[in-house]
């Protein structure tokens, strides 16, 4: 597709004038270059062609679907314009969903961040056992949200082996009913979203602490510097293309989240919890109600709310210098 | 705590051949702390299958009492289950192969070739980052039933390819930019084509980041609960995590044999990432770097 139209805002200087050079018409050249050609197009055709089709055409389909009144079957003919974008703008289930992805968003860097960021520090020193710890705080992350959702679902009804737990040292007052008080159900869904993705913060962390050459902690060292001053001023700062990717995966992790609430709180209970958010709206009033313009016009309208928020993301970002970012955003 | 043991000991004596120091004990009660958290909620999990439902009912956060066989036993003699294990390796060893083979191939392009639309088409790929399945899915269900693709596994693989080649393409361009052009020209001097360099050259040398998108792809897969639950409507073709779901509302009165189905369920995960931590850690770095 894209690789066969010749200048197309070409960033190499060094290709440019490789592919436009017909000052050479030699025969031989020429062979060369269509030879090239055509080995690019037979490594990276079909990748290309599986991902368009797949992923591109996917999200270009939902936008033709969304102004129609649709039921999934036959062609769509009941165009309804934007009526569709309007309903879910003024939808106030939609507003509850919009509210809890941005607190799930939120909450997820701020409790995540400091504690991984913390955890992964200590772990970073040269301590025994080293890499089985590595392997055991991983174990939640490999594990299926599925079997999260079951375990945790189990665990934190009310008769589930967490209140039974606090009976039995004692906090009996502390029980709660942690999923259906719309109060509790959220800060619930917190603890295991923290708890699933935590250990993949901390093992990235590890491997961007590990990629800072050991002569700035020793040459800080001499100069004086104590334990915490060389985290905050060479640490921090050298780990912060870590820390922005980490934070761009969790953010965009935020705004998707599907699997862990439709499994533990189904697709009605969600939205009476408070644990609702824009995929299992989506799910709700699209697929399972069978109205797919509609749920197509919801795909969308996330689509746009994810790529509004990763370009901001990424003009925020890229418009900061990277060294001392970060020491800087904290304070 | 650890603030204070921290600077004297950067200062003290540290002969430089000895790696072995043991470190502070307040950092190893941390960890012990942190990972008894993580590995709590599994080994409930676990033992839970250990247990009857009575045991269960009485003490819900006991340990079993005593053990229990029966569940375990039950799960592995259903054929519902190894029906759906073979669902899951079926899909998941499809989808990494196709991962792997199309990822390698347009990594090549993206890291060995000058062209124009180079930038383009890294672009490209990247977006696809930004945008994990759940936004798609909608239409993607719509599409996959175009295509007759209903119900069946190859619905879900060939979204899960797609969906997995930006991740494997943004490891892999590195580790292939990293192979040295003198190995190419000294290929190219003994009359090795650029394809043959890529067969006898690129694929073997490119084996680590090849065996963490490997993993990655697998692992996802073997994960994958949306798709599945939007393509896979026949009990027949339903992979495991579907399969634990249904297990789970149908046998909801019966916690012992749930916990046990889950349990068993992600073991295959587990094993294969313990064999590959070091991989997938490693990949992750020249990711973050690159």
């Amino acid at each position: 597709m894209t690789d066969q139209q010749p200048p197309r805002g070409t960033v190499e200087a060094g290709d440019g004038a490789h592919a436009a050079s017909p000052a050479a018409p030699r025969p031989g050249r020429r062979a060369i270059d269509w030879r090239k050609r055509l080995e690019i197009i037979l490594l990276a055709g079909p990748a290309i062609l599986v991902f368009v089709s797949f992923v591109i055409f996917p999200v270009v389909l939902a936008g033709y679907y969304g102004f129609f009144r649709w039921k999934g079957f036959g062609p769509a003919t009941d165009f309804v314009g934007f009526e569709n974008y309007l309903i879910i703008l003024q939808d106030s289930a939609f507003h509850d969903v919009l509210r809890h992805n941005g607190f799930i968003l939120v909450l997820s860097l701020v409790i995540q961040g400091p504690i991984a960021i913390v955890l992964a520090l200590l772990l970073n020193q040269k301590i025994r056992g080293r890499s089985i710890i590595r392997v055991l705080i991983f174990v939640p992350y490999i594990i299926s949200e599925v079997i999260v959702g079951i375990g945790w679902g189990l665990m934190l009804q009310t008769s589930g082996s967490v209140n039974g737990l606090l009976d039995s040292i004692g906090l009996g007052a502390f029980q709660k009913d942690w999923l259906s008080d719309p109060s509790i159900a959220i800060w619930s869904l917190m603890v295991i979203i923290s708890w699933k993705y935590i250990g993949f913060a901390v093992i990235l962390f590890l491997a961007g602490l590990q990629s800072i050459p050991d002569e700035l902690f020793e040459a800080a060292a001499i100069d004086g510097a104590s334990y915490w001053q060389i985290q905050r001023t060479i640490t921090l700062p050298l780990l912060g293309p870590t820390l922005r990717i980490w934070a761009f995966l969790s953010i965009i992790g935020s705004l998707q989240l599907f699997d862990l609430v439709f499994i533990i709180w189904g697709q009605y209970v969600a939205s009476t919890a408070g644990t609702s958010t824009m995929a299992t709206y989506m799910v709700a009033n699209g697929r399972t109600s069978g109205n797919f313009g509609y749920g197509s016009a919801v795909a969308v309208v996330m689509f746009l709310i994810s790529l509004v928020i990763a370009l901001i993301y990424q003009r925020f970002v890229l418009s900061r210098d990277t060294a001392g970012a970060l020491t800087e955003g904290k304070k | 705590m650890a603030v204070l043991e921290g600077p004297p000991r950067l200062h003290k004596k540290r002969p430089p051949s000895d790696r072995q120091e043991w470190g502070s004990p307040a950092t190893y009660f941390i960890a012990f702390v942190f990972i008894a958290l993580c590995l709590g909620p599994v080994v409930y999990i676990i033992l839970g299958g250990f247990r009857d439902n009575s045991q269960i009912t009485n003490s819900p956060a006991g340990f079993p009492d005593p053990w229990n066989f029966d569940n375990y036993a039950e799960v592995l003699a259903s054929r519902t289950f190894w029906q759906q294990v073979g669902n899951s390796a079926i899909a998941g060893l499809a989808t990494t192969i196709g991962v792997v083979v199309l990822g390698l191939m347009a990594s090549f392009v993206l890291a060995r070739y000058r062209f124009a639309g180079r930038g383009a088409m890294y672009s490209l790929f990247a977006a696809g980052l930004m945008f994990p399945m759940t936004v798609a899915i909608t239409p993607l269900y719509i599409l996959v039933r175009e295509l007759g693709l209903m119900n069946s596994l190859a619905g879900v693989i060939l979204p899960q390819i797609a969906f997995g080649l930006p991740v494997t393409i943004i490891i892999l361009v590195p580790f292939l930019k990293a192979i040295p052009d003198e190995i190419e020209e000294a290929a190219s001097i003994d009359g090795t084509s650029r394809l043959g360099f890529f067969f006898r050259m690129v694929v073997p040398l490119s084996l680590p980041g090849v065996v963490t998108t490997g993993i990655l792809a697998f692992v996802a897969s073997w994960n994958s609960y949306l798709l599945p639950l939007f393509i896979l409507g026949d009990q027949a073709t339903y992979t495991l995590p579907l399969g634990v779901q249904a297990f789970a509302s149908q046998y909801s009165v019966d916690t012992a044999k749930v916990l046990a189905f889950t349990s068993l369920s992600m073991i295959p995960a587990l094993i294969f990432f313990t064999l590959f931590e070091r991989r997938i850690v490693g990949g992750l770095t020249g990711a973050v770097k690159g």
